[in-house]
Order: structure tokens, then C-alpha cells, then sequence
């Protein structure tokens, strides 16, 4: 089967500066697949250039069986968009929005009509067509953007930051739906910094910082390659005397600001030395995919 | 790349839907719309026409409050047309992001574009009209021939709002607007013989009055509504087209230069 998605080379600079410097990126049809990475490592404008909203400076992209850019407006047709920020109208309705985005993609009205209860099922939104934008919440108006994007029962959907803002409960609800979308047989291509949602998503994941992909793979088979299974957070007063013992008790240290984090895959040695040491706090838990994170790219603060 | 930045805009039907989404936006905000349209011309036209008319006497052997009515029509066709493409077509491409919106569906920034300038000569037409009935109610329009500046209001709607266009693809903010607005349009608005007729001006001035197009508009609009036939007919559409066609083949490529690189 044809790939979903098939980047190759993609690279764009904005005046003197690389965003993107030679990406590739393949997305089976079907699966769920994360692009992570900081602020600012190129995510939302390496999505641009896949769905042929921008010109690549080089490299190539495919996407449904269409050459990107030339072909784009082809592509898109098949294709549904959940941007980082909202943009939904707000001098409309709920259901005005559905149609009046409907009509971008030649759907006649009374067909996008007869879909709407359909769509804000979906959206958690029942009984609220005719509300205004303004009167909707945060999660709302995002459940909203996502129902947006299916007007046109896409193949494919792009999503840049799906739950960025959002409340927990609004965040598991959003993770929920997206659940249902890949059930349905569709392929989701999201961009995310949260962790935990790439892990609970995503099949594949791949890693972006400074405009490249330094990582690629499932989550689990990532994490097993580049990290440890098990990590001790450790802070409280001495945590900086310790760190230095804490070097012969596992075999890699980090520490960031006033807690030392000790990667192993045997941490007894470690918990063991702890529990002599009231004045230490300490946390152990299994490693996730934010220690391959920032592993991966460090624990320097990106704006 | 380079031949897709400078390639002439794509003109499909496709840009209808984004019409039909200011069409909505603006139906739900008609009223306070067209009195915003209506007022302020109307205010200047009756304070000046009245107030000044009764000093001037006869310009061009028809009182000064028709000479003005004929030239305010084409200065509110021109303003309705720079507001909607300044103010809010930036709203919408900066503010809003309903152009991202849009473009994220099978549609191009051309077809974004085209729909805000046949939405901009929209709205100038529903003020010209406005001015025009408003006109008429009072007499001043002398013959049918007065209909044959619903097309002239359309050509001035598509000059300004391609000029328009131009600007808002340079805009950083709505602050910069002001300049356009009053280093522009409001030097144009004098020298263009809305006010008083061009030859009372040095013939240097007058030469330069004849580059600019709301002069080929207001020596459009005047004759028809007095019941003749404009003089120079051909070149003043030629020149109204001309800012037409380049204004907007330029608003196309800084746009794509803007958004699209």
C-alpha cells in the first residue's frame, strides 16, 4: 500500500535561517503518527509544507497520491486540518462555521445540514448549533475546530498541537475522539510537546529539534534504544553532595535545577542509599517518553 | 518558486465561498454597515453643499451641491473599497486567521484574494448606489444616463481595492494604514476634483492629478450624472483598469510573498 505521506528532503529557511533542513518522513495510511519536538524545532512549518501551504526550498512531498505543492489543492480536498490556534468565525454559529467551511471544499449546504447533528455528536456539542462562538469554552470551541476538519470525511488528518490549552478532562476527551478517528480507518498526523498524549496516540513517533528528525519509531521501541527503564527523581537539601555520590550508583546522572534524575535499569543500588537519607525527597518511577525527550534535546529552555 | 510568486493570479469561481462568508458576516451587521456608509459622506455633502454653496454660487453651470454630490459618490466608492481591504480584510488575514482557515481547505491565497476584492468592490458598489439614490432622491440626477455610473462606482470598487490589497500585504498593523489613509488617499481626495474642479489648480499639480485614479472616476461619475457624456471616455477607463489590473496582480504577489514563503 502507498504511503499516507512520503516527505523527502523537505527543507525551508526563512531569510538566514534553516527551519526545516532536510526532512523525511513517511505515514502509512491508517496509523496514528506523532511529530514532537520543543518550541520552535520546525513542527508546524514542516506540516505547512506537507499540505502545500508553503514552498519548500527543496525536497519533495507526496501526500494521498498527490504531488505537493503543485497538486496540493487536490491533496487538501481529502484531507482535514486542526490548526495550533483557533480559527473559527466569530460572528457565527456553531452551525453556520460547519457550512460556511463546507462550502470551501464545493459541499452543497443541505448536505453539510444533513451532517451536522452527526458532527457535533462527535464534538460533544449537541444542542449547541446555534450558539455563538463566544459563548463556547476553551475545549469547546477546540472539539469544534476538530468537527470543522471532518466536514469533508477526510482521509487524513493533520492536527498541530490537538490539546494545547486545554483542561485534563477536555484533553481525555479530545484523546478519545481522535481514538475513534484511527478506528474509523483514518490516518492522523499530529505535532505535540505533551508526551503522554504521543504515548497514549501515536504508533510511531518522531523527534524534531533544530529542523531535523533525530528519532523515529514507536514510542516503546524509542524509549527501550535511547533510555534507561527506570528513573529516581531526587531533590532536598545535600541533593548537590549526593549527586556526586549518586555517579557510582547508576550509570547516567542528570540534573536540572535542584533535582538530579538517576537513569537505570537496576535502581535498587540507588533507593537503597536513599533510604538512609531522610533530608532527600525522592521519586521513583518508569521512564517515559519526555526522559527520551529530553534526552533527546536537552533540558535548555526553547522559547 | 520564482515563477510561482510572479505567475498572474488564478482566477477561478472557486473564490465565490469566500464572498458568501463576508456576505454573512456582513448581513448580520448590515444596518449600523450602510449608516456607516451613508453618514459620513452624507453629512459632508449637506454641511459643505449647503454651508459653501450658498458662498460659491455655480460651478461649471450647475450649483456646488451637485458638483460635490457627483464627486462624493466617487470618493465613498473609494473609501467603502480601501476600508473593507485594509481594516478588514487585515483582520481577517492577520487577526482572525480566517485566510489560514480557508487555505487549509482545496483553497488557494489566490482564490482568498480574489474573493476580498470582489467582496471590497461589493461593498463600494452598495456605497456608490447609496450615494447615487440619495442623489437622486434630491433631484440632482439629471437623465437615465445617471445608471451608467453604477458601472463607473464597480471600475473606482476595483481600483481601490486592489490598491487596497496592496497595502494590506505591506501591513504590520492597523497603524499603518494611517499612512496610506493620509498621505494617499486624503492628498488624492483634494486634487482629484471632488472638491473643486482640477484646472483651479498650477499645472504641474493638475499633470500629476491626471496620474491619479479617483480623478478618472469623480470625470467619470460627473458628467453622467449631469446628462452628458464623459469626455475622454475611453482613457479614463483605461487608466481606472489599469490600477485595477496592476493593483491587484501586485496585492497578489506580496501576499504570496508574504504568506506563502
Amino acid at each position: 500500500m502507498t504511503p499516507a505521506l512520503q516527505a523527502r528532503g523537505l527543507r525551508k529557511s526563512y531569510g538566514t535561517q534553516e527551519v526545516v533542513c532536510g526532512v523525511d518522513l513517511t505515514v502509512a495510511a491508517g496509523e496514528c503518527f506523532g511529530l514532537l519536538g520543543p518550541n520552535g524545532a520546525g513542527k508546524t512549518t514542516t506540516l505547512k509544507l506537507c499540505l502545500g501551504l508553503i514552498d519548500p526550498d527543496a525536497g519533495t512531498a507526496r501526500l494521498l497520491d498527490h504531488e505537493v505543492p503543485a497538486s496540493a489543492r487536490e491533496a487538501r480536498a481529502k484531507v482535514g486540518v486542526v490548526p495550533q490556534f483557533d480559527n473559527l468565525d466569530p460572528d457565527f454559529t456553531v452551525a453556520e462555521n460547519l457550512v460556511v467551511y463546507g462550502r470551501y471544499f464545493g459541499i452543497r449546504d443541505a448536505q453539510i445540514e444533513a451532517r451536522i447533528p452527526d458532527l457535533l455528536e462527535f464534538a460533544g456539542l449537541n444542542g449547541r448549533a446555534n450558539s455563538r462562538i463566544q459563548t463556547l469554552s476553551g475545549g469547546m470551541k477546540r472539539r469544534l475546530t476538530l468537527a470543522r476538519a471532518l466536514v469533508n470525511d477526510p482521509q487524513l488528518l493533520f492536527m498541530d498541537e490537538p490539546t494545547t490549552g486545554l483542561d485534563p478532562q477536555a484533553r481525555h476527551l479530545i484523546w478519545e475522539r481522535l481514538r475513534r478517528l484511527t478506528q474509523e480507518g483514518r490516518t492522523l498526523i499530529l505535532t505535540t510537546h505533551f508526551m503522554e498524549e504521543a504515548e497514549r496516540l501515536c504508533r510511531r513517533i518522531a523527534i524534531m529539534d533544530h529542523g531535523r528528525i533525530i528519532a523515529e519509531g514507536s514510542p516503546r521501541a524509542l524509549s527501550s534504544e535511547h533510555i534507561e527503564s527506570q528513573v529516581v527523581e531526587v531533590h532536598g537539601p545535600g541533593c548537590e553532595t549526593w549527586m556526586e555520590r549518586a555517579r557510582g550508583l547508576a550509570p547516567r546522572i542528570e540534573r536540572a535545577g535542584e533535582t538530579v534524575f538517576c537513569y537505570a535499569e537496576e535502581v535498587e543500588p540507588v533507593l537503597a542509599d536513599l533510604r538512609g537519607r531522610g533530608e532527600l525527597a525522592y521519586l521513583h518511577r518508569p521512564a517515559n517518553l519526555e526522559d527520551l525527550f529530553l534526552k533527546l534535546t536537552g533540558r535548555d529552555l526553547r522559547d | 518558486m520564482n515563477s510561482r510568486l510572479y505567475a498572474p493570479p488564478a482566477l477561478s469561481v472557486r473564490f465565490i465561498p469566500v464572498w458568501r462568508r463576508h456576505f454573512l458576516v456582513w448581513r448580520k451587521l448590515a444596518l449600523p454597515s450602510i449608516l456607516g456608509n451613508l453618514a459620513d459622506p452624507l453629512i459632508m455633502l449637506f454641511g459643505l453643499g449647503y454651508g459653501l454653496g450658498t458662498v460659491m454660487g455655480e460651478i461649471g453651470g450647475t450649483s456646488y451641491f451637485a458638483f460635490l454630490a457627483a464627486g462624493f459618490v466617487a470618493s465613498s466608492t473609494m473609501y467603502a473599497a480601501t476600508f473593507e481591504t485594509l481594516f478588514s480584510a487585515f483582520s481577517r488575514m492577520h487577526v482572525q486567521k480566517t485566510w489560514e482557515a480557508i487555505v487549509n481547505a482545496p483553497m488557494t491565497l489566490d482564490d482568498v484574494l480574489l474573493g476580498e476584492w470582489a467582496w471590497a468592490v461589493t461593498k463600494a458598489l452598495a456605497a456608490g448606489v447609496c450615494m447615487l439614490v440619495v442623489i437622486a432622491l434630491f433631484g440632482y440626477a439629471k437623465s437615465l444616463l445617471a445608471l451608467a455610473a453604477i458601472p463607473a462606482v464597480v471600475l473606482i470598487g476595483l481600483a481601490f481595492g486592489g490598491l487596497g490589497l496592496v497595502i494590506n500585504a505591506l501591513a504590520s498593523g492597523y497603524d499603518f494604514f494611517s499612512y496610506y489613509l493620509t498621505l494617499v488617499l486624503t492628498p488624492m481626495m483634494m486634487l482629484s476634483g471632488v472638491f473643486f474642479p482640477v484646472e483651479q489648480l498650477p499645472g504641474v499639480i493638475q499633470a500629476m492629478a491626471m496620474a491619479l485614479p479617483l480623478y478618472h472616476g469623480v470625470e467619470i461619475v460627473r458628467p453622467l450624472l449631469s446628462g452628458t457624456l464623459p469626455a475622454h471616455l475611453l482613457l479614463h477607463i483605461a487608466v481606472l483598469a489599469g490600477y485595477a489590473a496592476a493593483g491587484f496582480y501586485l496585492a497578489t504577489v506580496l501576499t504570496r510573498r508574504r504568506l506563502l514563503q
